[in-house]
């Protein structure tokens, strides 16, 4: 059902886990209909230095967590905002018909996160002011 | 993770055909070929074989006589024959049908398509083991209901009925009653006559017979309409050349099933209880879905908290133990398991359930396997999982 990609990402899924301090946190999905990913960044000079995810889904939700995170570490957040669900899974080989809408949200939590970073920035500014 | 191992445990999803089913389906294959309704020798030897069958698939279930089995492609048509076949030869009485909110799709589906037909259907629920309200059922059923049909045993959460007690009820008013033994034929004992069954669901393949092939029990003076019209094969209930291969095979498959029964029962019901406890041991926040004592020797169904089912059943396979899940991410339809919402679970405990269905060739080394392998499973899932128990408020 999945492709190799798929599955080598389900095994060995990279960045697991949370970040504690992390500079922005994105969480997309619902427990109801079996998918629910948060991610978390740390930024460094306008880049994602460091990414981790946490994600209760089947085994495409899990991949397209793991290859997220590979595809948006070290990038900078306007690159990172560029990455769509589409690349995500063409990046792991393709995903069943039925799995691209419900477990293809990894690239939604992504922008999800960087957006509360750009809020979290310009709380701090207002702060400053 | 490379490993050799295999361990099948979904044998719910389809079983082997006992070599000596096998063995007897072979000849009507090769050199007797013939047409049950010739009148040559050709045709008589199939004739005879089809009645011999007939023979045994009635003994496994204490039909009062052979004439009584009605032969079909299997379950999906039998239960489809005789909720259709029922309702609209009696029409005439009345138009209501009850059923179960824990019935299998070739059961639902008739159901409702009767109802866009001019008929009312009403499901019944059930409780949190999937036993079926009996006091519901009292309440609904009246004089306009022709039909209930309910399942013997459940092939999701193993639980099963009280078919006499539902039988009782039923019969208080002028209803007949269909049970669907798809998944219960062949493992546990059923008397149709003792239970007062009118119309039973039998399934080759789930008593290791080959698949295509399955059979109606109609008791005597009831009535019911065909699905299929044609040369009036099978009493006129269901025209077409008999599957004389499948046939033999279903009938040598019941006669060991019946034979052998005690044997595979305590064996199974050994490994099940073993599965179950074994599962639920070592992890907390795992449950057991269906009934713990009223249930089927072959069928394990759990659930573990925080997790998701195609998730663990992926890993499961990556073992090399095959299993199915109750989740919706491993489905068609993207809905978790009817069965497992009607027991009343919610979507999110309903999504990490996970089902073993044992067979005749497992082991109890296949169970220790599967044990061993768990825990490992579920925490590094777990550990992925965002969810904790303060969320899920277990």
């Amino acid at each position: 059902m999945y492709s190799d990609k798929v599955m080598e990402h389900f095994k060995n899924p990279k960045n697991t886990g949370e970040i504690p301090d992390a500079d922005g946190v994105g969480t997309v999905g619902n427990p109801v209909c079996g998918d629910l990913m948060t991610m978390y960044i740390k930024v460094k000079d306008d880049r994602i230095a460091d990414i981790k995810f946490k994600t209760f889904g089947c085994g495409a939700a899990i991949a397209t967590s793991s290859m997220t995170t590979d595809m948006a570490k070290g990038k900078t957040l306007e690159e990172a905002l560029k990455i769509t669900r589409a690349d995500v899974a063409t990046s792991l080989g393709g995903l069943p018909p039925v799995k691209m809408h419900c477990s293809n949200l990894a690239a939604d939590a992504l922008h999800a996160a960087i957006k509360d970073y750009y809020k979290k920035q310009e709380a701090a500014t207002e702060v400053k002011k | 993770m490379a490993t050799t191992k295999k361990v099948n445990m979904d044998y719910a999803a389809g079983k082997p055909v006992d070599p000596r089913a096998l063995e007897a389906m072979l000849p009507y294959m090769k050199s007797s070929y013939g047409n049950p309704s010739s009148l040559h020798v050709a045709g008589q030897e199939a004739k005879n074989a089809l009645d011999e069958a007939r023979i045994k698939v009635a003994e496994l279930i204490n039909a009062e006589k052979a004439e009584s089995i009605i032969f079909t492609s299997g379950a999906t048509e039998s239960n489809n024959l005789s909720i259709k076949g029922a309702a609209n030869r009696n029409k005439d009485r009345g138009t209501k049908i009850i059923t179960s909110s824990v019935e299998h799709m070739s059961v639902i589906n008739p159901v409702k398509f009767l109802t866009t037909k001019g008929f009312e259907a009403v499901f019944i629920p059930v409780d949190k083991f999937g036993i079926l309200d009996l006091g519901s059922l009292e309440k609904e059923l009246n004089d306009k209901t022709t039909l209930v049909s309910i399942v013997y045993a459940n092939g999701e959460i193993g639980t099963i009925e009280p078919i006499k007690q539902i039988s009782k009820i039923v019969h208080t008013k002028n209803a007949f009653l269909h049970v669907d033994a798809t998944v219960a034929a062949g493992q546990i004992p059923i008397d149709v006559q003792d239970l007062g069954i009118d119309l039973l669901t039998i399934s080759s393949n789930d008593m290791y017979g080959p698949k295509g092939a399955g059979a109606l029990y109609v008791k005597d003076g009831i009535r019911i309409e065909p699905l299929l019209h044609g040369g009036g094969q099978e009493k006129g209930l269901r025209s077409g050349t008999e599957n004389i291969p499948s046939i033999v095979a279903f009938g040598k498959a019941a006669e060991i099933s019946k034979q052998e029964m005690q044997t595979h029962l305590e064996k199974l019901t050994k490994l099940r209880d073993r599965l179950i406890e074994g599962l639920l041991t070592p992890l907390p926040y795992t449950f057991l879905n269906g009934h713990p004592t009223n249930r089927l020797p072959d069928n394990v169904s759990v659930r573990y908290s925080f997790i998701e089912g195609e998730s663990m059943l992926l890993s499961l396979e990556m073992n090399g133990v095959s299993v199915s899940s109750g989740s919706a991410c491993a489905s068609k339809t993207l809905e978790p398991s009817h069965v497992l919402l009607a027991t009343g679970l919610k979507h999110e405990e309903a999504h990490g359930s996970i089902m073993f269905s044992l067979g005749r060739e497992n082991s109890l080394e296949d169970v220790e396997y599967v044990i061993g392998l768990m825990p490992s499973i579920i925490n590094r899932l777990r550990a992925m999982s965002p969810l904790t128990p303060k969320e899920l408020k277990v």
